[in-house]
């Protein structure tokens, strides 16, 4: 129970940041906080990958294209054009089509997301699968290259395609109704809903991490990033488990860009680009490495700062600039158990000396 | 801690053949011998003459150039290490091969894993089949921890700990599932005296709970005091097989550990 602590409190910051946001009349803020809370799914999907079992990928935008991609192309197919195709009978005696009127009186039928959403964590873990078999073997920067080569080839797939609106991307992607009166969508009205959907989202996806983490599986994933050999002595499938926790890792990058691209009601390739898939990892880097809590937190903070802006133009640089600072002076991330104990003691260190200082004063 | 029903005197671990190539090097030489059940085992020789290599290709490390290993008549040459691990022989490193930032409870547990079920959704979702094998799992190991003098200890990361309490640590992994065979490379390399003597009598009394033991040892003492039958390896090649006894009086072992030595 003691590990769950942290979800307690992040629950109720949320709760307060939602409050405090609408009070102080910055309900706008609540935008960029709810793309912050899917970019933070990512980075916490990463963090189990690079962090426990230590398994570097460079590729993770791709699988978030994966998923932003596969929802929006799914969504915005109009299956009333071909009510006469095999398919749409199929799928409409299934019941799995969502019937919908438009502005202009036109009756627009379209897959449910439900649907869609199981095919971009199937294409995403299929895809990590694929990948993982033969690219987890290699090591350090070979197995970074290899996974930012996986990045580049989704990136330039959706880049050159006719299906995937090439520079443009896909837009007016339809909401996703998750249960009746809540749905995935950019709408004004249901700013905060869509919060809380992201941030529910983002306490799901840590409880299951945190619950791997302290698991039978956990400890092996923690032990092969320690020593491989080790692990392999002890009976662990080392291939199998870094296989696994890549497909865990990819589809947690594909859930959250399925989700956000209903939410902003598309997705452009530049979401897919190297650079993003940079700017995951060295928020796991910052974050502290081995450490969820700090992907979370550095996740929300620095992509906050960057949908707001306050980057300007350097805004991939800042990303890139931290990347090299932490690995050049702070290996294991700024957000590690270490730094902090090493402030406590010495801020225990200080009080003491202040003590014995008036202390000392008080007997002169 | 034993429920190993060994049936002594029959053979549990069979060497037939070995051979090992590095580039030019002959490195382990068509060596055989078989490990009786219930027995502690020592593999002896100078720097070099292939023991490692030996372990390694019986715990799967590396693929032998040529001859086969059985377990329990079951072939285990061509099995990965974490199939090795499965069949139930458990082996520590000589270079301590532990994760330095683990508490000592979770550097043994990891020994329990080749036991254990619970897998990727399991553990996700903590499934209460999960937790209460994970329970078990630490009752199981809490006495290890206490034989073995580390008990108090386990809550600290383990790279705090000393080289010898690191070693007891390595050793409890290896026991942690109770298995029927342990593989030890040279568990003496840098303890003491007196942390020797305590290694030699936990390791008999491993023995005397039913359970085989391969070692290799640099130590001579250690090998002569606890081992029952010795192989002796010198640039690859056995040399010599036998008791305690018969190894001493042989002279050409004599000859590799005195003569060299006094040369
Ligand atoms: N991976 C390897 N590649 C090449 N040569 C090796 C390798 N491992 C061991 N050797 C060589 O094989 C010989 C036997 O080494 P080893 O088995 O470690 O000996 P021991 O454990 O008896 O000291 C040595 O000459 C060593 O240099
Ligand atoms: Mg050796």
């Amino acid at each position: 129970m003691k590990q769950y602590k942290p979800v307690f409190i992040l629950l109720v910051s949320i709760v307060l940041i939602q409050l405090a946001a609408v009070l102080l009349g910055k309900a706008f803020l609540l935008t960029q906080l709810t793309m912050s809370a899917y970019y933070v799914l990512v980075a916490v999907g990463l963090c189990m990958v690079m962090g426990y079992a230590g398994q570097i990928s460079m590729g993770q935008a791709g699988f978030f294209a994966i998923g932003g991609y596969t929802a929006a192309s799914l969504g915005t197919i109009n299956f009333a054009e071909g009510t006469h195709s095999f398919l749409f009978r199929i799928l409409d005696a299934a019941g799995l089509l969502i019937e919908e009127t438009t502005l202009y009186g036109d009756v627009i039928q379209y897959l449910n997301p439900w649907v869609s959403l199981l095919a971009a964590i199937l294409i995403a873990g299929g895809a990590a699968f694929v990948l993982g078999v033969p690219v987890l073997k290699l090591k350090g920067h070979y197995l970074a290259m290899a996974t930012m080569g996986f990045g580049i080839i989704i990136y330039r797939i959706v880049l050159g395609s006719r299906v995937f609106g090439e520079a443009d991307g896909i837009s007016n992607v339809p909401a996703f109704p998750l249960v009746p009166g809540l749905a995935v969508s950019g709408d004004f009205q249901s700013r905060v809903s869509n919060y809380y959907i992201a941030w529910t989202l983002v306490i799901l996806g840590m409880i299951l991490l945190i619950n791997l983490i302290h698991s039978r599986v956990g400890r092996a994933l923690r032990s092969l990033h320690g020593s491989e050999d080790a692990a392999d002595a002890m009976g662990v499938d080392t291939s199998r488990y870094k296989v696994s926790v890549f497909v865990i890792g990819a589809v947690f990058a594909a859930v959250a860009g399925f989700f956000m691209t209903h939410y902003n009601g598309g997705i452009g390739p530049s979401e897919a680009g190297v650079l993003k898939s940079v700017r995951y990892v060295s928020i796991v880097a910052v974050g502290g490495m081995a450490n969820l809590w700090g992907a979370l937190i550095m996740g929300l903070v620095l992509n906050f700062l960057s949908l707001r802006g306050v980057f300007g133009h350097f805004d991939d640089a800042v990303f890139g600039v931290v990347l090299v600072f932490i690995m050049m002076f702070m290996p294991e991330g700024f957000i590690r158990k270490s730094f902090w104990q090493g402030l406590k003691i010495r801020a225990a260190g200080l009080r003491k000396n202040r003590k014995v200082q008036s202390e000392g004063a008080a007997g002169e | 801690m034993s429920n190993t029903a060994a049936e002594c005197g029959k053979s549990l671990l069979r060497i037939e053949g070995l051979d090992k190539y590095f580039g030019g090097l002959h490195a382990v030489d068509s060596v055989s011998f078989d490990v009786t059940s219930g027995m502690i085992k020592a593999v002896i020789g100078p720097n070099g003459a292939g023991k490692t290599t030996l372990f390694n290709m019986i715990a799967g490390y590396f693929p032998p150039s040529g001859g086969e290993v059985y377990f329990q008549d079951t072939l285990i040459t061509g099995m990965k290490p974490f199939e090795v691990a499965g069949q139930g022989i458990l082996r520590t490193f000589q270079n301590l091969k532990l994760n330095p930032h683990m508490s000592v409870l979770d550097n043994v547990l990891l020994g329990c894993h080749r036991t254990g079920k619970a897998g990727f959704l399991a553990g996700m979702l903590s499934s209460g089949k999960s937790r209460k094998e994970e329970r078990q799992a630490v009752e199981a190991v809490l006495p290890v921890l206490e034989w073995l003098n580390i008990i108090d200890q386990k809550d600290t990361e383990v790279g705090n700990l000393s080289f010898g309490n690191q070693r007891a640590v390595e050793l409890a992994r290896a026991l942690a599932s109770d298995p029927p065979m342990l593989l030890l490379d040279e568990p003496a390399a840098g303890l003491n005296m007196h942390e020797t003597e305590d290694l030699a009598q936990r390791l008999q009394t491993i023995r005397d709970q039913g359970k085989t033991i391969l070692l290799v040892e640099h130590d001579m003492s250690l090998v002569m005091d606890i081992s029952d039958e010795i192989v002796v390896l010198n640039f690859g090649q056995k040399i010599a097989e036998g008791e305690p006894q018969a190894i001493q009086r042989n002279e050409e072992v004599i000859r590799i550990y005195l003569g060299d030595d006094n040369a």
